[in-house]
């Protein structure tokens, strides 16, 4: 499908989505409005919402303590996965014995450790990058300890017989096979860095996009809540349009065909 | 240090010895499999050796042996008079398999063999750039294997061993992969590159023509288990050869008949083992 033609067809489906809305929002169907605006709102109020916050300047503060809240879960999160990971896979004994909590702790739904994160850490960002790493490090870390005991056997003993000593192993072979495995889980991990955010933010904060969406809720501001919705949703398309183009300049070695490994 | 050298390199010693060498493998169900037993092999120095076998004899086994990266259940092996213990730093290997790291360019991994052995990156580079013409892919430096195809690959992985200038080239059905034509041009290089200075070659292969018109001897082993050397054939055959050529000439064919008629009861024998398993 031409490119033109396609994102036509993609502004088509939000119009057609959006006067739907519209329509059963405002009109009444055989004497029922379908979609009350007490709990639908609107598209007019909405979009009134949006652009009265950006025209105020009051949603760059909350966007940028949401992305920095992010950024420092992922950067956080990432380096402890790497590490660990590393070590997991380099000591199968370590592994083996700490196997059943690791099992355990990904098991746990982080959501109930975000009240003990906001008692220890208190209302500020790093509750919410506390929560945000739980999250973002199983992911890296299971990648990374797969990337590394994965390596292919040929391609070990291949660098061995070329000389390599561990540490260029290391560097040389485990290093890029577990980084591959990492970038590859880039838009997952990331992803969950901003859910940490938000949803530390909406169980107790005093900024970001998930504080705006609670304090609208809290008073049945559903206009609101959707406006905040909407922002935050076009925040995580351009974060991953971000991570896609980082993910193509580091994976260009990678056939394409592979793209879709786990 | 040149004394030292000088015991390890002894002139009359061959390249690669193996001594009575057996392999046997712990089974999961706890009996063990003996792969190759007492096999005894020796390659000059300068000798190109082919080993052909039924598949699954255990010549690869063979191989990982030479190169130090399994140490044989018995027997010893010896490396230029000298035992050897750990892997073997005078051997190239080229794998059957893909053995590119993936994220190195072509450049890269040729010239990774010198960086680990202490040569500086930009003369490491020059001189992988100058491999890369001779064998052919001079413009391709910048490609990533899964950007080239199978035979350009082996092109880079004989690159990338010869660059170390080892003196026992370990070769595991490299050209196994390719189609006809292909391994027959590889052929021609590989044994283009070997005359320039005539590495001790130990090259595995389950394909008999290969094996008669690359080597100077080809040695048959047995269908496993318990596989071992059962005929060591000297090739008469002219050297410079074209592999293409050459099998067109009427020594090249007695060879091939006398070979195969012993190859062949070994080949039913090891096809009946694995389709009874």
């Amino acid at each position: 499908m031409p490119r033109m033609r396609l994102i036509l067809l993609q502004g088509l489906v939000a119009v057609i989505a959006i006067a739907l809305w519209y329509v059963l929002s405002t009109y009444p169907v055989f004497g029922h409005v379908l979609l009350p605006p007490f709990f639908f709102s609107t598209p007019v109020d909405v979009a009134s919402q949006i652009i009265d916050w950006f025209a105020t300047g009051v949603i760059w503060k909350h966007l940028w303590v949401t992305l920095e809240e992010s950024i420092l879960a992922f950067v956080l999160g990432s380096i402890g996965g790497v590490v660990v990971g590393f070590w997991f896979a380099r000591q199968p004994r370590t592994a083996a014995v700490l196997d059943p909590y690791v099992k355990m702790a990904n098991a746990l739904p982080r959501v109930v450790l975000a009240p003990i994160f906001t008692l220890w850490l208190g209302l500020g960002i790093w509750s919410k990058v506390a929560l945000g790493i739980t999250l973002v490090f199983f992911i890296v870390f299971f990648n990374v300890y797969q990337g590394v005991k994965e390596v292919s056997p040929t391609v070990l003993a291949n660098a061995r017989m070329l000389g390599m000593s561990e540490r260029q192993l290391m560097r040389h072979v485990y290093w890029p096979s577990a980084l591959s495995w990492m970038f590859s889980s880039l838009h997952t991990s990331v992803g969950f860095a901003v859910v940490g955010a938000v949803v530390g933010e909406y169980l107790g904060a005093a900024a970001g996009l998930g504080y705006l969406i609670q304090q609208a809720e809290g008073v049945f501001d559903v206009a609101g809540v959707f406006a905040g919705m909407f922002v935050l949703a076009a925040f995580v398309i351009v974060i991953d349009t971000i991570v896609s183009a980082i993910e193509k300049r580091l994976l260009v070695w990678r056939p394409a065909t592979n793209d879709a490994r786990p | 240090m040149a004394g030292g050298a000088a015991a390890a390199r002894d002139a009359t010693a061959s390249a690669v010895a193996l001594h009575d060498v057996s392999i046997a493998f712990r089974l999961a169900g706890g009996g063990t499999y003996t792969a190759v037993a007492g096999a005894s092999l020796a390659v000059a120095d300068g000798e190109f050796v082919a080993i052909v076998g039924p598949t699954g004899c255990g010549k690869s086994t063979l191989l990982n042996i030479a190169a130090g990266l399994m140490a044989p259940s018995a027997g010893r092996v010896d490396i230029f008079g000298a035992s050897l213990g750990t892997l073997n730093r005078q051997a190239g290997y080229l794998f059957q398999a893909d053995a590119l790291f993936p994220w190195k360019t072509a450049l890269q991994n040729v010239a990774i063999g010198l960086e680990t052995a202490g040569t500086p990156s930009d003369d490491a580079r020059s001189q992988a750039q100058t491999w890369l013409t001779r064998v052919g892919l001079g413009s391709f430096a910048d490609r990533y294997p899964h950007m080239l195809s199978g035979g350009q690959r082996k092109r880079v992985g004989l690159a990338q061993v010869l660059i170390r200038d080892p003196k026992i080239l370990l070769m595991d059905e490299p050209f196994g992969p390719l189609d006809a034509q292909t391994r027959q041009i590889m052929g021609n290089l590989l044994l283009d590159l070997w005359s320039a200075d005539r590495k001790a070659v130990l090259f595995v292969t389950h394909d008999l023509e290969e094996a008669i018109a690359l080597s100077d001897r080809v040695v048959i082993m047995s269908a496993g288990p318990a596989a071992r050397v059962i005929g060591d054939w000297k090739v008469p055959l002219a050297r410079p050869r074209d592999i293409g050529e050459i099998k067109l000439d009427n020594a090249f064919h007695e060879l091939h008949r006398d070979i195969w008629h012993m190859l062949k009861a070994e080949v039913i024998k090891g096809y009946a083992q694995t389709e009874g398993a």
